[in-house]
């Protein structure tokens, strides 16, 4: 019987992928010398300190505080672009239209580093250098072309006929845009808003060059924390731990459309 | 009071969607747009209802010019083939939304939803939302917000298409009598000329983007203009047969000949070309006066208690259709006989010479 070995084998691959974030956990849990004089699989000396340091330390915690505000800012404003142009390439044909939209895709296809040069000479020349919305409008470059294909296969699916019907009840467009269409979609905005936050929640590069003290982002505290005394082994886990909560928060409440959205709506 | 097309025609891209139609449409009566798919009846419908705008012509309704106007501004409703209502709202509010943006107050409206509720026989399902109904009711949720805002204009485009054999009838017997109680102008778009003519009202047939004529439903069915005319307002469409007229006989293209009694008797001498309706076929000689014509039979279809004879006469396909089941072996040869108060005489360019003796006494 092979079957009866398949829940083994998918336990054992749990176990191997939960191995880092146990390791994690585990270390933010442990005292500095725990971590560095001995190996063991769980804290012996179990402490919270590390997680006290992160969440008394403003340097430390501002990180949070910076990267939630950019983060909330580059969704906020890549919906805002993205709904009415998803909206006009799937109801209206016009000149070049098709190149147009997968020329927006192709934006996603050259790397972060490739922009970082330009977005830091053109920042700092304009004075947004170390500013929430400099690290927003450079994380629109990428979250706007995939806000639009994602939004564009949701409203495909939407039949015109509504719209039109709309009109003729007496909807003005942003009445009917509002109060009948976005809640036709309201599953696809739930889907682009976070690839929206994935994107610019993991991105380390352009917020790290775009930044420096009033915006900086926790990821970059957490890799340039490298003080007098070494490294603080226990307060970077208790750091790692912490900046995985959003995340997975925010992908429980989409869970169910994940797969819709991957595909880009097109399901 | 009416809804005139004056000249209206729309072209896209160098494509004629819908010649030049002048219309005129009265208030307080049904018509009935009858033609095959892509025959034009959507693209004339929105030409009406103010969501294209015509390439050519004026469009008033009751005398004031609104060629150009918003649709919002436009006082129509209109009913689509699928079933089209706002999924994230409830019944009740599907209703509501038109009253509501016209700003009515707030008991008006409820004693109007509630009243075409219970006309439709929607009212046990107010609260829910329409993509929980049946497809019947979620049409029904369609027409009662056409119904409900009181619009001078009611479009309805195939409404009963998506819908089982059952629930059509049933819808098709019910809009009528709403649309009496309303007193506006209802436009029916539809293929099946047998729901032209169970509607009644008026009838426009359109082939090609093109109104081939216009006039009350029986009429428009007794007395074709032309040959495309009873051609779309047949179903299975009309047979046609080239004839000859010399000395007071009609001379048919196999050789038959027929005395030219009747309404036959003044015409001119020349070609004509024959048409007679499928139903008018039949496998026994029913009058002394019937002809019979030898056909090869290719396809039977049989329906319950009507049978579908698919032959060719000739280089001509007719179909018959004949009650009763005929249980006939493929490429067999029948002989069909057919009562010359049935033929309809076309003249070669498609106009309608003499219509038939049976039409003329109904």
């Amino acid at each position: 019987m092979r079957l009866r070995y398949s829940p083994l084998v998918m336990t054992l691959y749990l176990l191997f992928l939960l191995v880092p974030i146990y390791w994690l956990v585990n270390m933010s849990l442990k005292t500095n010398t725990e971590i560095t004089s001995s190996f063991s699989l769980y804290p012996r000396d179990l402490t919270l300190r590390n997680y006290v340091v992160i969440l008394t330390d403003p340097s430390w915690y501002m990180g949070y505080v910076n990267s939630i505000i950019y983060v909330t800012m580059n969704v906020v404003i890549s919906l805002t672009v993205a709904l009415p142009a998803a909206y006009a390439f799937s109801r209206y044909s016009f000149m070049g239209d098709k190149h147009l939209f997968f020329w927006l895709l192709t934006n996603r296809m050259a790397p972060p580093a490739v922009f970082a040069l330009p977005f830091f000479q053109l920042y700092s020349s304009v004075g947004l250098f170390d500013t929430h919305i400099a690290v927003a409008l450079a994380h629109c470059l990428f979250n706007v072309p995939l806000a639009v294909w994602i939004l564009e296969g949701f409203m495909r699916g939407v039949p015109k006929e509504i719209d039109e019907t709309a009109y003729i009840d007496g909807y003005s467009f942003p009445r009917f845009f509002v109060k009948i269409f976005m809640p036709l979609i309201a599953s696809g905005i739930g889907v682009a808003a976070f690839f929206c936050f994935m994107f610019s929640w993991v991105e380390l590069l352009l917020s790290r060059t775009l930044t420096s003290v009033n915006a900086k982002p926790i990821a970059a505290t957490m890799t340039r924390t490298v003080s007098a005394s070494g490294m603080d082994w226990g307060v970077l886990a208790a750091a790692g731990v912490l900046t995985i909560v959003p995340g997975a928060l925010v992908i429980y409440f989409v869970r169910n459309y994940i797969a819709k959205g991957f595909a880009l709506g097109r399901v | 009071m009416a809804l005139e097309l004056d000249e209206v025609g729309r072209a896209v891209k160098g494509q004629v969607h819908i010649q030049p139609t002048t219309l005129t449409l009265d208030k307080g009566t049904m018509n009935v747009l009858l033609g095959p798919t892509l025959s034009g009846k959507t693209s004339l419908m929105r030409l009406m209802a103010g969501l294209d705008a015509p390439t050519t012509g004026r469009i008033r309704w009751h005398g004031q010019d609104v060629t150009g106007q918003r649709v919002q501004d436009r006082k129509v409703a209109m009913v689509y083939q699928q079933f089209i209502n706002y999924p994230a709202m409830s019944v009740y509010d599907n209703i509501a939304s038109p009253m509501r943006l016209m700003g009515k107050p707030r008991a008006e409206i409820d004693r109007a939803v509630r009243e075409t509720a219970e006309m439709l026989k929607l009212t046990p399902m107010l609260a829910r939302k329409p993509l929980e109904l049946s497809g019947g009711q979620q049409q029904r949720c369609a027409l009662a917000r056409a119904l409900v805002k009181g619009a001078g204009l009611v479009l309805l485009d195939e409404p009963l298409a998506n819908l089982d054999y059952k629930l059509r009838e049933e819808l098709r017997a019910e809009i009528p009598k709403i649309f009496e109680a309303s007193g506006a102008i209802f436009v029916y778009a539809t293929t099946e000329p047998e729901e032209a003519l169970l509607l009644g009202g008026r009838t426009a047939t359109l082939w090609q983007g093109r109104v081939t004529q216009f006039g009350p439903t029986t009429e428009v069915y007794r007395r074709p203009a032309d040959a495309t005319t009873a051609r779309v307002f047949s179903d299975p469409p009309m047979n046609f047969l080239p004839c000859d007229k010399a000395g007071g006989r009609i001379t048919f293209a196999d050789g038959a000949v027929l005395p030219a009694a009747g309404p036959l008797a003044d015409l001119a001498d020349g070609p004509y070309t024959a048409g007679f309706r499928a139903n008018h076929l039949h496998l026994h000689a029913a009058s002394p006066s019937a002809m019979g014509f030898d056909c090869t039979l290719g396809v039977t279809e049989i329906t319950g208690s009507e049978t579908f004879l698919h032959i060719t006469h000739g280089p001509d396909r007719w179909v018959a259709l004949v009650h009763g089941i005929h249980d006939l072996t493929d490429g067999a040869q029948v002989r069909l006989w057919l009562d010359p108060a049935h033929i309809y005489l076309f003249t070669p360019k498609g106009q309608l010479a003499a219509p038939a003796a049976y039409a003329m006494a109904a």
